[in-house]
């Protein structure tokens, strides 16, 4: 069953390619409003162009600066905000590398794209998200996490060791913000056919990976369960 | 009062002064402000994010520089994002006063500005002033909110020697961004203060005010704020105030935006409309509150319309203790500074005689010359002798709540009238 999502309100970043763009078509199809959020202008323009219904902002999430504009930008054009997707990841080092010989600059990126940048935007928006849960909107933020966040792959460990620190900040968070309505989610994809995978794992069977329209397909399901959740059982302090 | 001249929100240090219902005064650590509430209490904050609303760029006609600061807005759509209500200023920034900053170049409608990657056409030009205009932004409103968030810088003022980034200025809980400058009060909210009010039994509501700007430099701008400010109350925080109206609960404002919106929203008797609206009032000794029984708020310099506000509240006496205490304690003013807490006086409703003492207070209480040439003065001062010769209709309870506000002279809505909600 295919839940519907008209009037929600939705910020996904990583929107213009593999699984963030799948979720910018799945939830628009479903009759969300969406703003997504990518690194470069002319994808983004694209992606704009394809789908008129979406929002597009040109940003950099592991860029400090950049999260303040980012989330006006989210703001200004939906009015407020229901569900924020992080799923903007970098790999570290591309080819994959022993972490002995992963450099410091390629682990800091996929910490500041993985787990500072997830960090800060839900941060920035988390006025706005725990709003729709006082006005029992319902208010999610979805981590996308990976396998490698619980398993010790070998050559996987700037971003195993990301994905593992933004797995147990969703948890916490979850807990934290149980009282102010909004949910954390942390939810592993499986082994897509992205771009990403093909940087990780360039000789992969594609025929083996996951579509990234059917993993979308079970993150939006994801999603609808946690807002129905939220939706319910609105803020706590109304007593 | 000193000003609080570093951006931070939540100083360990910071202080809070309350003045009860009997007109005491004590001082607390501002940490502890949900200790200085009731069980029972309901809170209510203005959720409004801080637009990044100073734009530098070029006057196109003459080349010249100009600081365009976004003052007013009719509505809080998102996509409304074309017309602005807008102070100009000449070469320089925020490190000059803004009472020393030269004037900006002579506009005229249709002249255009290039303001970073925006570009605006001078539509009007507001009550004569040479430096209120409206403009209109070009481009699709996905362009203009990329511009603001390239371009604009936070408005702030020469007390702050740094500049501030946008998030200096976004509270805990700020949500749609639509205010000019920061609704500062909230400052003293985070996250576990919530906590800590649901632990008390303290009930927090939000809504949404587009808090307008606090100083051009022109005294005959600033005798007239707060410009007209839209502002959004939402159905569960219009249920909640009237449920702790039913149960006597008291109706705590987080800063004058709050109490401004909702007094601007009651109806007869004491509930809120819900939705939107643009509130147009002056909040003075004149206002009789309907809905608002205390106000946590920074400390205010007298003569501000900030502090006129607070008059709605308590008595001048009462006012020029609290000031004193102020200054004696060594509080610091502005919007990073210390803040104040202030109950409703005891007697509740106003009478027409106790708005006449109070007049009388003002002048008696403190040094006039003090407020001499001070940014609001003379709108006080208009205030001040509104509540001496009171018109009858001023006691009684009126159908449309803004009558008595709207009775106050030289009144002249921002937005155009078809524009209001």
């Amino acid at each position: 069953m295919t839940h519907d999502f008209t009037g929600l309100r939705a910020a996904i970043t990583g929107g213009t390619s593999g699984l963030g763009l799948a979720l910018v078509e799945e939830l628009l199809a479903r009759g969300a409003r969406v703003a997504f959020v990518a690194r470069t202008g002319p994808a983004v323009e694209q992606v704009s162009i394809d789908h008129p219904g979406a929002h597009g902002i040109v940003g950099d999430v592991s860029d400090v600066h950049q999260i303040h504009p980012i989330a006006l930008q989210i703001l200004g054009a939906l009015g407020g905000l229901d569900v924020l997707v992080n799923n903007a990841s970098s790999l570290g080092p591309v080819p994959l590398a022993l972490l002995a010989d992963t450099e410091c600059e390629d682990l800091e990126r996929a910490l500041a794209t993985n787990v500072l940048g997830p960090f800060r935007l839900t941060k920035a928006l988390l006025g706005s998200l725990a709003s729709s849960a006082r006005q029992g909107r319902g208010a999610v933020v979805l981590n996308v996490s990976s396998d490698a966040a619980i398993t010790p792959y070998p050559r996987w460990g700037a971003y195993g060791a990301s994905k593992a620190a933004l797995h147990h900040l969703s948890r916490i968070w979850n807990e934290e913000l149980m009282a102010d309505g909004v949910r954390v989610l942390s939810v592993d994809p499986g082994d897509m056919d992205t771009p990403m995978h093909a940087a990780a794992v360039p000789d992969a069977d594609r025929s083996e990976l996951k579509r990234p329209a059917a993993a979308a397909r079970e993150l939006a399901d994801a999603l609808a369960a946690a807002i129905q959740a939220t939706a319910i059982a609105p803020a706590t302090n109304e007593a | 009062m000193r000003a609080a001249s570093r951006p931070i929100q939540r100083p360990i240090d910071a202080k809070l002064l309350v003045v009860d219902r009997r007109g005491r005064v004590s001082h607390r650590n501002r940490v502890d402000f949900v200790q200085a509430l009731r069980p029972g209490d309901l809170v209510i904050a203005n959720d409004a994010a801080t637009l990044p609303a100073s734009l530098c760029g070029r006057h196109l006609p003459t080349r010249r520089a100009i600081e365009v600061r976004l003052a007013g807005r009719d509505s809080l759509a998102p996509h409304s994002v074309h017309r602005f209500t807008a102070v100009l200023f000449g070469d320089g920034d925020f490190r000059t006063r803004t009472e020393d900053r030269p004037l900006p170049p002579v506009v005229t409608p249709g002249d255009r500005l290039r303001l970073g990657p925006l570009q605006a056409t001078i539509t009007d030009l507001l009550w004569n002033h040479p430096r209120l205009v409206r403009l209109e932004f070009e481009g699709s409103s996905r362009e203009i909110w990329e511009g603001l968030a390239a371009h604009g810088r936070p408005i702030q003022y020469a007390h702050v020697p740094t500049a501030i980034a946008v998030w200096d200025t976004w509270t805990r809980i700020a949500g749609p961004p639509v205010a000019f400058e920061p609704p500062s009060a909230g400052f003293v909210i985070d996250w576990n203060a919530l906590r800590l009010m649901t632990t008390r039994g303290i009930r927090f509501a939000t809504l949404t005010h587009a808090a307008g700007i606090s100083s051009t430099g022109d005294p005959q701008l600033d005798a007239r704020l707060p410009f007209d400010e839209p502002y959004e109350i939402p159905s569960r925080t219009a249920r909640l105030i009237a449920s702790a109206r039913d149960d006597g609960a008291r109706i705590v404002a987080i800063g004058t935006t709050v109490v401004r919106a909702l007094e601007h929203a009651a109806t007869f008797p004491g509930s809120v409309r819900v939705g939107e609206g643009l509130a147009n009032q002056r909040i003075g000794p004149h206002t009789r509150l309907r809905i608002v029984d205390a106000i946590l708020s920074g400390t205010h310099e007298p003569g501000t319309s900030h502090y006129e506000l607070l008059r709605a509240f308590v008595d001048g006496r009462t006012l020029g203790r609290m000031d004193r205490a102020l200054v004696a304690h060594g509080y610091r003013t502005h919007e990073f500074g210390d803040s104040i807490l202030v109950e409703r006086r005891a007697t509740g409703r106003t009478s027409v005689v106790q708005r006449i003492d109070d007049g009388a207070n003002r002048g008696a209480d403190g040094d006039p010359t003090e407020h001499a040439n001070r940014p609001g003065d003379r709108e006080a001062f208009g205030i001040v002798r509104a509540a001496e010769t009171p018109a009858p209709h001023v006691a009684a309870p009126r159908a449309d709540p803004c009558a008595d506000e709207q009775a106050v002279p030289d009144r002249i809505p921002l937005a155009a009238p078809d524009h209001r909600l």
